[in-house]
Formats: C-alpha cells, sequence, structure tokens
C-alpha cells in the first residue's frame, strides 16, 4: 500500500488505461497546458502529447457531443466537465445522444466514454460552481454513475469506468483532489455497481457517498460512537445502479437508515435509496427513515450564508438520537 | 480566412459521366423515392406508428453526396433522415422493418423511422433532436484523424438546424482541429412550419462558412450533377488534410413536415410548382435522355427494380413479428 492524493490515483488511473489502449484519449478544458484546474492532469501530456491529452475550445456541447461521436467510431474518450455545473450546457448530449444511442439503435453500437465531472462544494464558488448534481443523471436510464470518496475507489473507479462499454459519469468532489488515503500497489478495479462497508455497526445504516461521506458521515460516526450509537457507514460509489443488496443487508442488521448528501434534499438521490428500503424492506425498520441533504436554494456565496448551508454534523445527530 | 462562398456549378458534360455512375444516380434517387411514397401511403392507411418525415424533393443531396462516400466514410443524419440511409448502402428490407416497429428492423424495433443507424455501412445513425448530429459527426471525424484514416465524416442538416448553438460548437471544433468533416445543409425553405426568411439572419448559410475560416459552397441541390461535382470538389480537399467545408443545396421540402402536417402555413400551387418545374429526378431523366446518356428502357428497367426492392421490403415488414415485450429491458446496458 502507498499513501497517494485523490488527483494522483486518478492520474494512475488514467497513465494506466492510456498506456494499454491506444484508443483512450481525453479532452476537455484547460487540461494540457494547466493540467486541469485540480492538476488532476498535470502529468499526463509530457507522457502522451497533445493528440491524446486535447485542449478544446470552451465548448461542452462539442466535447461531449465529439466524445459519443468518437466512441461510435471505436475510441474510448475521456471528457473533462472542468466543473460539473457545465454539465447542463449541454444537457442534450448527455440525456439525448450519450445515454440513449446504444438503446435506441438496437444494440448496434455501445459508447464507451466517460464524463469526468468535479462537483460539489469547495472555497465559496457559488451557485454555478458547487453544485452536486448526481440526481439529474441517475434518473436516466442508459447511464452509468460513480462518485468515489477517497483516493483508492477513486482509482478503481476510473479504470472500471475506462473500461467499461457503458456511458459512465465519474463525479470527483472538488474538495478531494487534495486528500490523502492508501491505494493498493499494482493494478486493481474497483467494481461499478458494488457498494463498501466503510465502518461496521449495529445500531443505525447511514448511506452516503463522495466527501459528504469523509467529511461530514465521519465526523457524525465519531460523534454518535461517543453518544453510544453504533453507526454501519456505507459507502455507495457507485449511485447508478445502486447496489441495494448491500443496504438491505445492513438495514436488516440495523433496522434504521440514514442517508446523507451534499446534493439538494428535494428530488435528491437520497429519495431512491429510502423508497428502496421503503419498497423492499419496510418490514425491516424500527424508525422512520432519516434524509439530509442541501436546503431547497442555490448554493450561496457569503461565508455564512455557505456554512448555513452545508450540511451540520450536530443535526444529523440530533436526528439519529431521535430515532431511538 | 476564406471569401463569400462559391456558387458552384456543374461542369462535366452529362455524355462525359460514366453510365453505371448515372444509373447509379437513377437508382439511388428513385429507390428513395419509390421507398417514400410507400411510406406515406401505409403511414396514412395506419400501418406505421410515429412520426415520419419524408425526403421527397431532396433526392439529389444524398445521392450526389454518397456517391463520393465509401462505407468506410461515416454519416450523422437527421429526422427525415431515410434517403441518406438508403443512399449511404443500407438494406431496405431492415430499414422498413424498423419503421413498422418489427423485431427485425435495424434497432429491433427500438427506434423506429427517426433511429435507423447501420454502423455497418457507417451511417451512424438518424437524429430525432434537430441539430444534434453535428457534434457526433465531428467526433467521428476527431476519431478518423487521431487514427491516421482515410475517412471523412459527413453531417446533413436542414435549414432550421443550422440555428442550433451546436451548429456554432461543431464548426469551430472541425475547423480549429482541421477535421475530416463536411457539412451538408439541405436548405428546404422550411423550418417545421417556418419560413426560412423569417428565421434566419443571413440569406445563405453557406455565408456562415466564412465566420469559420472554412470554405463554403452553395449548389443547386435539386441537380444531382451540380452536387455531386461539388461534394467531390469539397471531399477531396477534406480527403488531403485541408479541414472542413460547408456545402448549402438549395432545395425544397415537397412534403409537410411530417405524414399529416396540414400544411397551413403554405399553399397547395406553391408546392405543386416545384414538384412539376423543379423536381430533381424529372430534371435528371431530361438531362440523360437530351445528353443520351441513357435510354428510356434503361430508367424504366431501374425503376421497376426499385419498386421491387421497395415491395420487398414491405412484405418483410409486414411478416416480421414485432418485438417481445421482453425485449424492452434489452440493449440498455452491456
Amino acid at each position: 500500500m502507498r499513501t497517494i492524493t485523490f488527483s494522483q490515483a486518478t492520474q494512475e488511473a488514467m497513465i494506466e488505461e492510456m498506456e494499454r489502449d491506444p484508443s483512450v484519449f481525453v479532452m476537455g478544458e484547460d487540461i494540457a497546458r494547466q493540467g486541469g484546474i485540480f492538476g488532476q492532469f498535470k502529468e499526463l501530456p509530457g507522457r502522451f502529447g497533445t493528440d491524446r491529452v486535447r485542449d478544446t475550445p470552451i465548448t461542452e456541447t462539442a466535447i461531449v457531443g465529439a466524445a459519443v461521436g468518437a466512441a461510435l467510431a471505436g475510441m474510448r474518450p475521456v471528457a473533462d466537465m472542468h466543473f460539473a455545473d457545465f454539465m447542463l450546457v449541454c444537457g442534450d448530449e448527455i440525456f439525448n445522444q450519450m445515454a440513449k444511442v446504444h438503446y435506441m439503435f438496437g444494440g448496434q453500437k455501445t459508447v464507451p466514454m466517460v464524463l469526468r465531472a468535479p462537483d460539489g462544494l469547495t472555497n465559496q464558488a457559488a451557485a454555478q460552481h458547487s453544485q452536486s448534481m448526481e440526481g439529474f443523471f441517475c434518473h436516466i436510464p442508459g447511464l452509468k454513475v460513480v462518485a468515489p470518496s477517497n483516493p483508492a475507489d477513486a482509482k478503481g473507479l476510473l479504470k472500471s469506468a475506462i473500461r467499461d462499454d457503458n456511458p459512465v459519469i465519474y463525479f470527483e468532489h472538488k474538495a478531494l483532489f487534495g486528500t490523502k488515503g492508501e491505494v493498493p500497489d499494482g493494478e486493481y478495479f474497483t467494481p461499478i455497481g458494488k457498494a463498501a462497508v466503510v465502518d461496521e455497526g449495529k445500531d443505525v445504516t447511514m448511506v452516503s457517498w463522495s466527501n459528504c461521506l469523509r467529511t461530514v458521515c465521519q465526523t457524525v460516526v465519531k460523534m454518535a460512537a461517543a453518544e453510544g450509537i453504533s453507526i454501519e457507514l456505507i459507502d455507495l460509489r457507485t449511485l447508478s445502479p445502486i447496489d441495494d443488496v448491500t443496504i438491505l443487508e445492513s438495514v436488516t442488521k440495523t433496522s434504521r437508515l440514514c442517508i446523507v448528501h451534499e446534493a439538494v434534499e428535494q428530488g435528491g438521490l437520497g429519495g431512491e435509496v429510502a423508497a428502496i428500503v421503503a419498497e423492499k424492506g419496510i418490514d425491516l425498520l424500527d424508525a422512520p427513515i432519516l434524509r439530509f441533504g442541501a436546503p431547497f436554494t442555490p448554493v450561496p456565496f457569503a461565508r455564512p450564508l455557505e456554512q448555513a448551508y452545508r450540511l451540520s454534523p450536530e443535526k444529523i445527530l440530533d436526528g439519529l438520537k431521535g430515532l431511538f | 480566412m476564406c471569401a463569400l462562398p462559391v456558387k458552384f456549378e456543374p461542369s462535366i458534360p452529362v455524355a462525359q459521366y460514366d453510365k453505371e455512375l448515372l444509373k447509379k444516380f437513377y437508382r439511388v434517387m428513385v429507390t428513395i423515392r419509390t421507398f417514400e411514397e410507400t411510406v406515406e401511403s401505409h403511414f396514412l392507411a395506419g400501418d406505421i406508428p410515429g412520426f415520419v418525415h419524408l425526403y421527397i424533393g431532396e433526392e439529389a443531396i444524398a445521392t450526389g453526396v454518397m456517391s463520393n462516400l465509401t462505407s468506410a466514410d461515416y454519416i450523422e443524419s437527421t429526422h427525415r433522415g431515410h434517403g441518406h440511409t438508403i443512399a449511404k448502402g443500407a438494406d431496405l428490407k431492415r430499414m422498413m422493418a424498423e419503421i413498422f416497429g418489427r423485431s427485425t428492423g435495424y434497432c429491433k424495433g427500438k427506434g423506429g423511422s427517426m433511429h435507423i443507424a447501420d454502423f455497418s455501412a457507417g451511417m451512424l445513425g438518424a437524429n430525432g433532436i434537430v441539430g444534434g448530429g453535428y457534434t457526433l459527426a465531428v467526433g467521428a471525424a476527431l476519431a478518423a484523424k487521431m487514427r491516421g484514416e482515410d475517412r471523412v465524416s459527413t453531417v446533413f442538416f436542414g435549414d432550421g438546424a443550422s440555428n442550433r448553438g451546436t451548429f456554432h460548437e461543431a464548426l469551430n471544433m472541425a475547423a480549429v482541429w482541421k477535421l475530416p468533416a463536411f457539412f451538408v445543409c439541405e436548405m428546404n425553405q422550411w423550418a417545421s412550419t417556418t419560413p426560412y426568411r423569417t428565421a434566419t439572419s443571413v440569406e445563405d448559410i453557406a455565408d456562415r462558412a466564412q465566420g469559420y475560416g472554412i470554405p463554403g459552397y452553395i449548389v443547386d441541390g435539386n441537380d444531382v450533377f451540380a452536387v455531386y461535382e461539388c461534394a467531390q470538389t469539397a471531399i477531396a480537399d477534406i480527403r488531403s488534410g485541408k479541414g472542413p467545408a460547408l456545402m448549402e443545396c438549395k432545395t425544397y421540402r415537397i412534403k409537410g413536415h411530417f405524414v399529416g402536417d396540414p400544411e397551413k402555413y403554405r399553399t397547395k400551387e406553391e408546392v405543386q410548382k416545384v414538384y412539376d418545374e423543379n423536381n430533381p429526378i424529372d430534371r435528371f431523366v431530361a438531362k440523360v435522355l437530351e445528353a443520351k446518356a441513357l435510354t428510356r428502357a434503361d430508367l424504366d428497367t431501374i425503376k421497376a427494380e426499385a419498386r421491387s426492392a421497395v415491395d420487398e421490403a414491405v412484405e418483410f415488414a409486414q411478416s416480421s413479428p414485432e418485438p417481445d415485450p421482453a425485449a424492452l429491458y434489452e440493449d440498455l446496458y452491456v
């Protein structure tokens, strides 16, 4: 095991896959000259050249559309969205082209591409550079959606995403790039569609993902332990398709469920997780399902406002206490 | 920067054309026309569900362009895509079966008229989103260039689609990367119900090529010789690595936007006049007969073959099963 940053882990995945397969290439805004706005591509242009590590114009629509077209022509493109918020610029290309081509053409051609999307709250970036938008994409059949929370999964999921013949959206939280963690030596893959039990516990199942799991949930786990509440923390990792087996197995043990995500609570993926447990395991529950997400506002700028927007571990702990 | 678009005129005398190529022009055009008229009658009879958009009157464009392409070349088509698909060499039976919603169709009945693709023929798909094909074609061109392959990627679009933002983004990307992409505008005067002049800021869409520093051509889209020769010039430059080009083909949408369109926005007389005086198939026939390049018997034989091929396609479609409901979840993921 080695300790490296999340950013280095994604870079290792890119390097290994680009060395192995000449059809893998990456394009996006400011990835070659700048090395990516978070430095996540900085080693790639030197190794692979600016043909395969391709700076694009500011043209999200053409980036995604061209990635779909290149995939149909036999390449395995990785397209970088700069900020996940900009994915809304190219809604048609993601929702109507990338997601649907394989199905609506009767399976004639797959779309083996990855859309990398740095998301989430960081540095008071305000309404159009801070969103967590996984919910939109998990609603669309044909897409797979992943969101690692640590360097090991960042590498393993990115390698799996690049090898996957389906289009995969890879959400990478901006606040995670600089975080460090242990990463296995040698080649490995994190399977798409499989959640991980991060902390075993017996009283409450807590489902979360991405940076929110690393920060808010890990804090809540410690605070709750001090209060005598044992949390089983599940890192969903793949948001579509959801690993309902792992969730239901855990709820079978704990009889309580709490879902925590950084995205806006209303219409968020937490509702889907709650529905899965309500539909398939209502008899397992000893208490109402708890759900925590962001308030129903755009992300505000000023520090006290952004602070008020962020999830509060104390509030979550209060909620958990009410389950007993 | 490039100058104003070239108003392209054909220069090769019809008599000097290879006879087999002339037969091919006629076969493709008359097959498209017969296919579309047959689809229309079956749609109106209630045999075909969904939406159907016909290519009648625009046959010379698909025929003239595709006669310069091979199955290694890519095309991206539109909601009005049957003509492109036929001209690119797709199988009429599997096309018709798809339009009828049968399991033997190109897309196993999952796509329908607006979503036919034949990847084996380099036909990367029709697109139900107006202006949705440009960027995909650019991506296919990028793949060809990155791999050093001799392939041209052609995208067809209408005058209405030229007002989409995707037009700008695709042309710019193709131009700045000098990609082997060919942008073919079928300027058929109507964006659904909206006349061209009320929705578009320039007289000629090819004027816009200048804005991207690429060659623009304006050609009579109802003259298959003009389209063929202009496309030949443009594609030769594209193949030689000079980057993309835009060719605007002036044509007219003879049929409504979709089958069943009440067409309250124009008069029957306007449509009939174009059909009588500027019909691409009639114009071709007049020219080849005048030049004595083909005989009436040649043409009659080809027309009869097209008729029977389309009839066989309908028979195949109608005798094919509808998809099993269990296929709903197939082809969603690999």
